[in-house]
């Protein structure tokens, strides 16, 4: 039977993670994510006609705050356990695709 | 081959975020101050630190609602929201919150005046989702993240493409400033970036019976009006160009393409596109409850819209007999166009109160960088210096010295005009004299008048300007007209 999850899957995710995995992980991984999908495809098995599809686990909705400011971190307390801090800001690796996703 | 062979029909939809005017973040109760200092208005939620919970902001949601009811939207009984993944250094968690299959409302539409007439643009969705911090490219060994921004409210706003030139989409972008600021959804505050769009553009080229699609291009985070003109501008011509030297130049062989906007060349540029990277693998996001309105709740939020700007101008024009000019530069700011009928009800005169704004008060707003309700002058003395006018107890010259006073101390427009001698002199008998006095010292010019018809009309005006210098400005130019024609028509026939 062929793998839920196969290596060019893992080498997908991992190339969209920003992961690098060796061709051994490659291997494991796609095994044990083949097997977590396997076993949750158990679920499969529950008769589910008459059951109303949710959107949530829990059976609660409406859950707000208002809008009332709280005490933030300062730079201090949020920089603390970055790697790297250039002034008030984090300094990551350069970034050279400055087109951000959102 | 020439464009004229063709017929180009431009095909434009919009995606615009909307920073929503709340104090705190979406997720969490960071302040949300601009400017500040980077890294200063952040907590464990919005730096995607394990183990912490997002909870919704209630205002947020419900001025996101109000917006989508001003747009005509259908608002949904149930919405939840998302997980959009995306590796950047802008979002610590690795996933942006958004709403994917059920935002909270959609099918909407917007009416948009251009020109004289009026654009209807469909809306296909409005959701609501958080923002990204910010990278600074400047340093060339690293790059600088400032999380402050991250999980601010964002309203997206994406329209069908009804739009068909840069002209629409920009009367489109600039009444939704409108709007949302009328709402107090926004401030809209384009210096501080509270609105940003991504138009998506292409051509439907028709050459001998045959329909040809460009590539459809989304232009990148447009940031000012005139960007959003200049881009589409540009794209609708590149496009058409680009298809005549390359007829598979097609939408069904290159699909989508990324173009970003170079604001000092003013042309857009391509961007490679990444495929992958659009590989979101969007989920439900477990760590926040769906939303479910009730019919009541819905008719709260729903109850406080104000009258909306296109009516509003509409209405100051029917009422007021403002012209549709003069109406929509009122109607621009909202606590403007508060201040004016405020002003109206405390017995101001309309047209003179318009004619008022536009000529006098919008200007000295400009050169103080305000608008006229920034520039502090209460409804009263508005009203009475549009009725002093239009009533005659002073003439124009005369008000506008008054409104200069009254820029700069806190007393009535009547008092000033008491006090600098501005009343208009409405006695004939006064007038007469002022006027036979003239004439009596300025005999060359009451010749010329009469008898030269090149020099006549200077004359007149120059008998005129005499006769208002004797009254030091206080006689009613209207009467002393009529007073010097009746007196030149004597001088004439005798």
């Amino acid at each position: 039977m062929a793998k839920k999850i196969d290596e060019a899957q893992v080498r997908h995710i991992a190339m969209l993670s920003r992961l690098k995995p060796s061709d051994d992980e490659v291997r494991l991984f796609s095994e044990q994510l083949s097997a977590i999908v396997e076993y949750i495809e158990k679920l499969n098995e529950v008769d589910t006609t008459d059951v109303e599809p949710t959107a949530h686990a829990l059976p609660i909705h409406n859950v707000f705050r208002e809008d009332v400011p709280t005490e933030p971190y300062g730079p201090d307390q949020a920089l603390n356990n970055s790697p790297q801090r250039v002034g008030s800001f984090f300094g990551v690796p350069k970034v050279l695709d400055q087109d951000s996703g959102a | 081959m020439s464009t004229r062979d063709l017929e180009t029909k431009p095909v434009i939809g919009l995606e615009i975020h909307v920073q929503l005017a709340t104090r705190t973040k979406l997720f969490c109760g960071c302040p949300l101050e601009f400017g500040a200092e980077p890294n200063s208005r952040v907590c464990p939620v919005c730096l995607g630190m394990p183990g912490v919970l997002p909870v919704m902001n209630r205002t947020a949601f419900e001025l996101a609602v109000r917006a989508a009811t001003a747009l005509h939207c259908d608002i949904a009984r149930f919405t939840k929201w998302d997980r959009k993944s995306y590796y950047y250094p802008d979002l610590p968690k690795n996933y942006q919150i958004s709403q994917y299959d059920l935002p909270f409302s959609s099918d909407g539409y917007f009416d948009v005046p251009v020109g004289e007439t009026t654009k209807r643009v469909r809306i296909l969705r409005v959701h609501l989702e958080e923002d990204a911090g910010k990278n600074l490219h400047d340093n060339p060994a690293v790059t600088l993240v400032d999380l402050n921004r991250t999980g601010t409210p964002l309203l997206e706003i994406v329209t069908q493409p009804d739009i068909e030139s840069a002209d629409e989409a920009y009367a489109f972008c600039t009444e939704l400033q409108k709007l949302v600021t009328y709402l107090g959804v926004s401030e809209a505050n384009m210096q501080m970036g509270h609105m940003r769009f991504e138009p998506n553009i292409n051509v439907h080229i028709t050459r001998d019976g045959v329909v040809y699609k460009t590539p459809i291009v989304e232009v990148k985070n447009l940031n000012s009006f005139r960007s959003v003109r200049g881009a589409v501008m540009y794209e609708i011509e590149r496009q058409i160009q680009d298809w005549l030297a390359d007829p598979t130049y097609t939408l069904e062989n290159r699909g989508k393409e990324n173009r970003g906007w170079n604001d000092t060349r003013e042309i857009t540029e391509f961007q490679r596109s990444k495929e992958e990277a659009h590989d979101y693998r969007y989920f439900p996001e477990p760590d926040l409850v769906p939303v479910e309105i009730s019919e009541a709740w819905l008719a709260e939020l729903q109850a406080d819209i104000p009258e909306l700007p296109l009516d509003r101008q509409q209405r100051l024009q029917d009422e007021v007999e403002l012209s549709a000019a003069d109406a929509a530069t009122i109607v621009g700011d909202r606590a403007t166009a508060d201040l004016f009928e405020a002003a109206i009800a405390a017995g101001g005169h309309g047209i003179t109160l318009g004619k008022q704004f536009i000529s006098f008060w919008l200007r000295r707003a400009k050169e103080r960088n305000t608008s006229i309700a920034g520039l502090g002058i209460d409804a009263e003395r508005l009203g009475e210096l549009s009725r002093l006018t239009a009533d005659g107890t002073i003439n124009a010259t005369a008000a506008a010295r008054i409104a200069e006073h009254m820029l700069d101390s806190a007393d009535t427009p009547m008092a000033i005009a008491q006090r600098e001698g501005l009343i208009q002199v409405k006695d004939v008998g006064q007038m007469q004299v002022w006027v036979d006095e003239a004439f009596a010292a300025n005999a060359k010019a009451v010749q010329d008048a009469v008898s030269n018809p090149k020099k006549q009309q200077r004359a007149r005006g120059f008998l005129t300007g005499q006769v208002m210098k004797l009254s030091a400005g206080q006689a009613d130019p209207k009467i002393v007209g009529e007073l010097i024609d009746k007196k030149l028509a004597e001088l004439a026939a005798g």
